[in-house]
C-alpha cells in the first residue's frame, strides 16, 4: 500500500490551505551556521595531538624515482615521520569502478612503486607538529629522479593517441546516416577548428583530509563529493570491512567536480596517522591542487557543419581531440551536445585522445556539454550569419518532438519556451543583426546568445525520514551538500510529505554511515535523492497511521487506514476531519521515540520510450574597447527548463553562479604548463583567472519551472551543471557581433582581439 | 628562512581575540591564520590558498582587514583581532549574518567569513564617516572595490553584493535605485 500525499492540488480540496513547500524560495538551512563560522569543513576539527601532513611531490614529469634525500628533513625539531615508497604500507587492488562505487580519481594507488608519471606526483608525506615545520620538511626533502622522455606536448604526441571506442558505454564513433556524403551535397557548408584549454576547478576550500584512527576504526573528515565512494576505496585498499571507516563530509567548500573520487592523498593522511597512531590533517596547496586532483583537459575541436539555404542542417561532423594522463583514459565528450540537441540526419562524432604526463583529468562542471557548446553553438552563430537568418530562428528551424541521438520523444521539453522568455527578458529584439553596429559610451556593444543543456542523470539513492516524538523530524542520507542547497531541499521535500514545516525538520547529510547515496556530480542529486526522500517520508507517515489504527486510545483506532492522511502535523480521518491526532501524541502514547521510514529507490521504468534532458537558453552582452580590445560582459540572461524546482532562491543561486563560472570559461580561465618541465606555471589564484567581483555583471535567471513526472515521482532533473554550459558561447557569439572578430580559442582575451581591430 | 630549533621555539604570547584574551605559548613562526585554527580552536577563520590571493582568512585587526595567512601571530600582541566567531553580539547575529543568510548570499560558505569581516570593516567606517558627514552613502561602486580581494567561486558575487546592500540600508547607510529582484 502506498499513500497518495504527493499532490498536493489534489489534496487542497480536503485540507485547508496545505502549503506548497516544494519549490518555495526557503532560505538556506545552513545559512546561519556558515556565516557564524560555525560550520566545520574537513580541517576544522582540532584534536588533540593533531599531526600535519604536507605531501612531497616529484618535480620530473616522468620517468622513476631514485630515493629520496630525507636525513635534513628527518632533524628538523617536530618532525615526527617522512612516509615514503620504503616504508608506506601495502595497498590492496580494487575494483576501480563508478557502477560499484569504488571508483579511484586518479588510477594508481601512490607511494606503491617507483614509477613516475607527472611533476607534482606525490612520492612521499612530511608529518610534523606544526603545519610549518612540516612545510619545510618538505621543502628540504630531496627527491632524486632519472627522469625519461615526458610526453607534455599535444601536437607532438598526436601520433600515438588513441581512438575510445565508447564512452561511458555508448560505442564510439557515434555515426548517423552517411557525413560525407550528405555534407558533400549540401547547398551551404562551413568548417572551422574551436580550442579550449586546460582549466582547474579551484574550489574556494582546498582539498582536505583529517584521519583519525580509533582502534582498527578509521574516520575521515574530507571533503568530498562522495562520502559512500571515499568510504568504499578507502576501506577496501586498505584491507579494512567496510564498516569499519566511516566518512564525514557535513560541509564541502564547493567541488564542481573535483572532489568526486578519492584521489592519494587522502590514502597517504590514512597511512600516516596508521603508522603514528595520531590524528592526521593534510591540507593540499594551490600548487598541489594544479598538479594532481584533475582539471578538464584542453580541447581541438573540428566541427563541419552543411545546411539548406533555409537553415535546415543536413551533416554535421564533430572530432574532438583531447587529452588524457598515462594512468587513465579520462574522456571530454565534447560531441555530446552535438549529437543530442539538433536533429540532423547525417552526423559523426568522434574522438582521439592523446596521453601525456599530466595528472588525470577529471570531471569540471558539464565535462564535455559546456566545451562542447562553445564550439557547436559558435558554429552555428557563424551558419546564421552565412544564411542571413536570426540566430533564435536558426535554432528553433532543427529542434524536433524527438531527441535526435535516441529518436524517441522528450520525457518534457520546454526548449522553445527558454528561447522566448530568454529573448524577451534580454531584449533580443532590439538587437541590430548587423555586427559592429552597436555602440555604448566609446564602446563596441554585442548581443549573443547559445543553448544551454544537460542530460537528465539519476542513480539509485537511499534516505531515511524520522517523525520523533517532540513533533519534529529528521532527514538521513549519505548524500552531500557542496553548497548546492541540499541540506535545504532535502527538507522541503520531508516537509510536503510530512506536512510540517521545515523549519522542523533537519537535514543529516555528509556522513557514510547515512542510508546511501549516489556521487553528487552529473547533476544527480535532486533526481536521485529527492525521490528517495519523498518515499522515505511516505513510509514514516504510513508507519505511523498503522499505530493509530491499532491503538484503541486513539480517536482513528480501526478506521481505514486509506482514509488517513497527514496535516499539519496531525492524522487526520478524512470523512470526519474532528478526528486528528498530533504526530508526538501517537508517538509519546506509544512510548515512541521516533518512527521511521526508508527508502531506496531506483529509477524506474517510467522514463522508458523518453529521452530525458534538461535545456535553457543563454543571453549574453559584451562591451568590448575598439582599440585596446578590453571584453566585460555586461550583462547575462538564462533561462532554463530543468523539471520541477525545488526552491526558487538556491535554485538561482546555482544558475548564476554556473553563468559567472562560464563568464570565466570564456574570458579568463586557463591553465599554463611549462613546455620543458610539464609543471603547472599558474598554479596559483593570482595567475589562474577566476571570475572576481568587478568581473560579475547584472545576471538574470529563470525557470520554465514545469514538472517531468516521467523522470522521477518528484518531477525534478537538476541544475548544478546547465548554468555554465552555453555561457562561453554566448559571449563568443556578442564579442563576434560587437567587433565582427570571430575568436574560436578560448578564454577571449584582448590580444586575440588585438590582431584584428 | 630556514627554520631552526632557535625559530620555532615557542614563546608565551597574548593575544586577544573577539575580546577574550588567550596567553598561549605561541610558535613566532606561525601565522595568525594558523594559530587561530589550530591553536585557539577558532576554525571559523578559512584556510584558502596561505598565498594572499583569495581572502578566505581575512581578520579584522584593530577593525582594519588583514589577511591572517599574510600575517605572524605574535606581530598581532596588544591589537584587537576580530574573527567571525566575534562579529554577532552574543546572541543576537550581525545585521550582515542576517543578511548573508536570508539572501543566500553563503553558498558552499567557505569565502563568507572572509567575506564578512571586510563588509562590516566596510559598513563600520561608512557609518563613523556619516556622523561627521550626514549624507554619506555606500554605493555599488565602493562595496566592490572594497571586496576585490575577497574571491568566491559559487555565487557569482550577486547575492552578495545585494546582501551587503540590503545590511547597509537596514542601516540607512545605502539607498537602492532598483528593487532587489523578487524570487518568483
Amino acid at each position: 500500500m502506498t499513500l497518495k500525499i504527493n499532490e498536493p492540488k489534489a489534496k487542497e480540496s480536503t485540507m485547508a490551505k496545505a502549503v506548497q513547500w516544494i519549490g518555495a524560495p526557503l532560505d538556506r538551512a545552513d545559512g546561519e551556521l556558515k556565516t557564524t563560522g560555525k560550520a566545520r569543513y574537513a580541517a576544522d576539527f582540532p584534536l588533540e595531538r593533531m599531526v600535519y601532513g604536507v605531501p612531497i611531490v616529484s618535480p620530473a614529469a616522468s620517468g622513476s624515482l631514485i630515493k629520496l634525500e630525507v636525513e635534513a628533513a628527518e632533524k628538523l625539531p617536530g618532525v615526527l615521520f617522512i612516509l615514503t615508497h620504503e616504508n608506506a604500507k601495502k595497498i590492496f587492488p580494487i575494483q576501480n569502478d563508478f557502477g560499484t562505487a569504488t571508483k579511484l580519481a586518479e588510477g594508481r594507488f601512490p607511494l606503491q612503486d617507483k614509477k613516475i608519471y607527472y611533476a607534482g606526483q606525490y612520492v612521499g608525506l612530511a608529518a610534523a607538529e606544526t603545519l610549518e615545520i612540516a612545510q619545510e620538511a618538505a621543502r628540504l626533502i630531496k627527491v632524486i629522479c632519472k627522469e625519461e622522455r615526458s610526453a607534455l606536448d599535444s601536437e607532438e604526441e598526436l601520433p600515438y593517441s588513441y581512438f575510445p571506442d565508447n564512452n561511458w558505454g555508448t560505442p564510439l564513433p557515434v555515426i548517423r546516416g552517411n557525413f560525407e556524403k550528405a555534407f558533400s551535397n549540401t547547398e551551404v557548408q562551413l568548417k572551422a577548428v574551436y580550442t579550449t584549454p586546460v582549466e582547474h576547478h579551484n574550489p574556494m576550500e582546498p582539498h582536505a583530509c583529517t584521519a583519525v584512527w580509533d582502534g582498527d576504526n578509521l574516520i575521515l573528515y574530507e571533503s568530498t563529493q562522495w562520502v559512500v565512494g571515499a568510504r568504499n576505496v578507502v576501506a577496501d585498499a586498505l584491507g579494512l570491512p567496510r564498516e569499519k571507516v566511516r566518512i564525514i563530509s557535513h560541509f564541502v567548500g564547493g567541488g564542481f567536480g573535483c572532489k568526486g573520487f578519492v584521489w592519494p592523498h587522502t590514502l597517504l593522511a590514512a597511512m600516516t596517522a596508521m603508522h603514528l597512531k595520531r590524528p592526521v590533517k593534510v591540507v593540499l596547496s594551490r600548487s598541489q591542487m594544479a598538479a594532481g586532483v584533475g582539471h578538464r583537459p584542453a580541447t581541438h575541436q573540428e566541427l563541419s557543419i552543411g545546411s539548406s539555404k533555409q537553415g535546415k542542417l543536413t551533416a554535421i561532423k564533430h572530432h574532438t581531440i583531447t587529452q588524457t594522463s598515462f594512468l587513465d583514459d579520462f574522456l571530454e565528450a565534447a560531441g555530446g551536445p552535438t549529437q543530442s540537441i539538433y536533429s540532423c540526419p547525417n552526423l559523426l562524432v568522434s574522438y582521439q585522445v592523446v596521453r601525456l604526463n599530466h595528472g588525470t583529468p577529471t570531471f569540471m562542471r558539464a565535462p564535455g556539454e559546456c566545451t562542447g557548446l562553445f564550439a557547436l553553438e559558435s558554429l552555428l552563430d557563424e551558419l546564421s550569419y552565412t544564411l542571413n537568418l536570426d540566430p533564435i530562428e536558426l535554432r528553433l528551424n532543427n529542434l524536433s518532438d524527438k531527441s535526435p541521438e535516441e529518436e524517441l520523444p522528450w520525457s518534457n521539453s520546454h526548449i522553445k519556451e527558454c528561447y522566448e522568455l530568454g529573448s524577451k527578458i534580454f531584449g533580443w529584439k532590439e538587437r541590430n543583426p548587423k555586427p559592429k553596429t552597436m555602440k555604448r559610451k566609446g564602446f563596441l556593444v554585442g548581443l549573443g546568445m547559445a543553448t544551454a543543456m544537460f542530460p537528465g542523470v539519476r542513480s539509485p539513492g537511499a534516505a531515511k525520514v524520522k517523525i520523533l516524538s517532540d513533533g519534529t523530524a529528521e532527514v538521513l542520507s549519505a548524500t552531500q551538500d557542496l553548497g548546492t542547497g541540499t541540506y535545504t531541499t532535502m527538507k522541503q521535500i520531508a516537509a510536503e510529505v510530512l506536512r510540517i514545516s521545515p523549519h522542523r525538520i533537519v537535514s543529516k547529510l555528509g556522513d557514510s554511515s547515512y542510508p546511501p547515496a549516489p556521487v553528487s556530480g552529473g547533476s544527480m542529486t535532486s533526481a536521485s535523492v529527492g525521490p528517495a526522500v519523498k518515499s522515505a517520508a511516505e513510509k514514516a507517515i504510513e508507519a505511523l497511521i498503522h499505530i493509530s489504527i491499532k491503538d484503541s486510545s486513539s480517536c482513528l483506532y480501526h478506521l481505514p487506514l486509506e482514509k488517513i492522511h497527514a496535516a499539519d502535523g496531525k492524522l487526520v480521518y478524512q470523512d470526519d476531519p474532528s478526528k486528528t491526532e498530533i504526530f508526538e501524541e501517537i508517538l509519546k502514547r506509544n512510548n515512541l521515540s521516533h518512527i521511521e521510514g526508508e527508502s531506496f529507490v531506483k529509477p524506474d521504468n517510467s522514463a522508458e520510450g523518453y529521452t530525458v534532458q534538461s535545456h535553457g537558453a543563454q543571453f549574453a552582452e559584451v562591451e568590448v574597447h575598439p582599440l585596446l580590445g578590453q571584453i566585460r560582459v555586461t550583462r547575462m540572461v538564462g533561462v532554463f527548463d530543468v523539471g520541477r524546482i525545488l526552491n526558487q532562491k538556491t535554485a538561482r543561486s546555482q544558475a548564476i553562479g554556473g553563468m559567472i563560472m562560464g563568464i570565466g570559461m570564456a574570458l579568463h580561465e586557463k591553465t599554463v604548463y611549462d613546455p620543458r618541465t610539464g609543471r603547472v606555471v599558474t598554479d596559483n589564484l593570482c595567475d589562474y583567472l577566476i571570475p572576481v567581483m568587478a568581473d560579475s555583471p547584472a545576471v538574470e535567471a529563470d525557470f520554465i519551472d514545469k514538472p517531468d513526472p516521467r523522470f522521477n515521482s518528484l518531477g525534478v532533473r537538476g541544475l548544478g551543471e546547465i548554468g555554465i554550459t552555453g555561457v562561453a558561447a554566448a559571449t563568443a557569439n556578442a564579442v563576434y557581433h560587437a567587433t565582427g572578430i570571430r575568436i574560436r580559442d578560448l578564454p577571449i582575451t584582448p590580444d586575440k582581439l588585438l590582431k584584428w581591430l | 628562512m630556514p627554520i631552526n630549533a632557535e625559530r620555532s621555539r615557542k614563546k608565551l604570547t597574548s593575544l586577544k581575540v573577539n575580546g577574550r584574551v588567550y596567553e598561549k605559548a605561541l610558535s613566532p613562526i606561525s601565522t595568525l591564520l594558523e594559530i587561530l585554527r589550530e591553536d585557539l580552536g577558532l576554525t571559523g577563520t578559512k584556510h584558502g590558498c596561505e598565498l594572499g590571493e583569495c581572502g578566505a582568512c581575512a581578520v579584522l585587526l584593530n577593525d582594519v582587514p588583514v589577511l591572517s595567512c599574510l600575517t605572524l601571530a605574535v606581530e598581532c600582541e596588544g591589537k584587537e583581532i576580530t574573527t567571525i566567531e566575534g562579529l554577532a553580539d552574543g546572541n543576537r547575529l550581525h545585521p550582515l549574518q542576517t543578511a548573508f543568510a536570508e539572501l543566500g548570499a553563503a553558498q558552499c560558505g567557505y569565502c563568507t567569513s572572509g567575506i564578512l569581516c571586510v563588509a562590516k570593516s566596510l559598513l563600520d567606517k561608512a557609518a563613523q564617516e556619516k556622523k561627521s558627514n550626514p549624507g554619506r552613502e555606500l554605493s555599488r561602486a565602493e562595496i566592490k572595490e572594497a571586496l576585490s580581494g575577497n574571491i568566491c567561486r559559487c555565487t557569482g558575487y550577486l547575492k552578495i553584493i545585494e546582501a551587503i546592500e540590503l545590511t547597509a540600508e537596514r542601516l540607512n547607510l545605502f539607498h537602492r535605485c532598483e528593487p532587489v529582484r523578487e524570487d518568483r
